[in-house]
């Protein structure tokens, strides 16, 4: 299979590969390039474990060529810590116990801070239909939707 | 698992392409990249197109053409397509939204294909390099189809003259158990004029509701008005059964729903 030369910025740093044509960008970002933060659950759109964002839109990874992502800025979670202080959305999951076996953390995290860029107070509602996509087998989804009420409302605290 | 993806920044060249055997062009590859990934060998070459005029929504007066490549978020934030919002919100979640195309939409098979029923029901045209086709004809035809859908287009409704409803069992998001969109017509004294209905999950793709649209024409939308159209609304369909619902589940609670999209 042919390789291809494939250019992104990566939470901030330039990456440049030469991938197999066809490859996902989650198998890309796990395998090649080393940030396992996305997880793979089901390959099939229907977990969202997998969600990164991708020029400021919730994208899924599993259903993403990465030669379709050539120039693009994506994030992931593991680039939301800074100089090892953890972002607000992650240190609010931990508070409020939001995390349990932690496979769909990172997929709910980006989703929940393409929320929050847009909607930096958001109410109940648009917490749980910006979590639609991403699927959590331990929680019971209270504790997430509280840990995104509780990032936004420190996040406003520390604007204010 | 490995597809060739081959960019091409013209539509001929990109047809050309898709005379390949195992090539399938990819749209936002929410279905498409889903079966490579499920193990489908029959994909093995994708194509992509370039073209920008695939990306772009025009809107001129009441006409409006929407680009194959134009994704259901892009559609539901878009000001002048407020009365679509709904049908384009109806797609998946925040994440399917920001990838599932116009043009996948149109060929994806039930129980999706959500906005393609609303477009069935506004009478769409689609686009190819060929040609422009009714929706009907081409959802009817859609298996053989080996051209790149460049756009499609459709008169504006007015607000209240369209109406969607998809049911799902888990909110906010889910798979339909049905959708339904009717593009209805009153005269003044609150008569139907004209009436178009368009069904999902009731076939193996977006179908019309050819008998109850017949039996609303010079009746009014009132309970006893609709009755013949709600004991008509199953007339033709044969719905599907999957992991949502079964094809007699379906039929049941068709005129149910159809009912309480016609007297909302
Ligand atoms: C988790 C999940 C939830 C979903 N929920 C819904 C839902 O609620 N409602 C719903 O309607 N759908 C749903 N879908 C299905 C799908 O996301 C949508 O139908 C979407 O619109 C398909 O578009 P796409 O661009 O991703 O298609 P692709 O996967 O890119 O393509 C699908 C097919 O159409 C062909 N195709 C695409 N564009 C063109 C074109 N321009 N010209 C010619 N051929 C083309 C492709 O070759 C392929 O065969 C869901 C999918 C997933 C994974
Ligand atoms: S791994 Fe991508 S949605 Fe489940
Ligand atoms: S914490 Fe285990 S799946 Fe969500």
């Amino acid at each position: 299979m042919a390789k291809v030369p494939v250019q992104f910025t990566l939470n901030g740093s330039e990456k440049a590969e030469f991938i197999d044509s066809g490859t996902t960008l989650l198998h890309a970002l796990r395998d090649k390039i080393g940030d396992t933060s996305p997880k793979g659950g089901c390959h099939q759109g229907t977990c969202g474990a997998c969600s990164v964002i991708i020029d400021g839109e919730l994208r899924l990874s599993c259903l993403t060529l990465v030669e379709t992502c050539n120039g693009a800025v994506i994030s992931t979670t593991s680039g939301l810590s800074e100089a090892g202080v953890l972002h607000p959305l992650q240190r609010a999951f931990l508070d409020t116990f939001a995390t349990q076996c932690g496979f769909c953390t990172p997929g709910m995290i980006m989703a929940a801070k393409v929320l929050l860029d847009h909607t930096p107070n958001p109410s109940r509602d648009e917490v749980i239909e910006a979590l639609s996509g991403n699927i959590c087998r331990c929680t019971g989804y209270e504790p997430i939707i509280q840990a995104v009420l509780t990032a936004a409302r420190s996040n406003s605290q520390n604007a204010a | 698992m490995a597809l060739a993806l081959q960019t091409f920044a013209t539509v001929k060249d990109a047809n050309a392409a898709l005379k390949t055997q195992g090539t399938r062009y990819l749209g936002g590859g929410t279905l498409v990249v889903r079966a490579a990934n499920e193990g489908d060998v029959s994909v093995s070459g994708l194509i992509r197109l370039t073209e920008p005029s695939l990306s772009t929504i025009a809107v001129a007066g009441d006409k409006v053409r929407i680009g194959a490549s134009v994704t259901m978020a892009a559609i539901a934030g878009h000001p002048e397509l407020g009365t679509l919002a709904k049908a384009a919100r109806a797609v998946g979640g925040p994440a399917i939204r920001n990838m599932a195309t116009v043009g996948g939409n149109l060929f994806a098979p039930a129980p999706y294909g959500d906005f393609a029923v609303a477009l069935l029901a506004l009478d769409a045209t689609v686009s190819t390099d060929g040609g422009e086709t009714s929706i009907e004809t081409f959802l009817a035809n859609r298996d053989g189809s080996r051209a790149v859908v460049t756009s499609v287009s459709f008169t504006l409704p007015k607000a209240d003259s369209f109406r969607f409803l998809k049911v799902s069992r888990v909110k906010p998001k889910g798979v339909s158990v049905l959708s339904i969109a009717g593009a209805l017509e009153l005269s003044s004294d609150g008569t139907v004029t004209s009436a178009r209905i368009a069904l999902g999950c009731m076939a193996d793709r977006p179908m019309r509701a050819s008998a109850a649209e017949k039996a609303l024409i010079g009746r009014t939308l009132t309970a006893d008005g609709i009755a013949p159209a709600l004991a008509a609304a199953g007339d033709g369909t044969s719905p599907i059964t999957d992991p949502i619902a079964s094809t007699w589940y379906r039929a049941e609670v068709l005129p149910v729903h159809l009912g309480r999209l016609l007297l909302a």
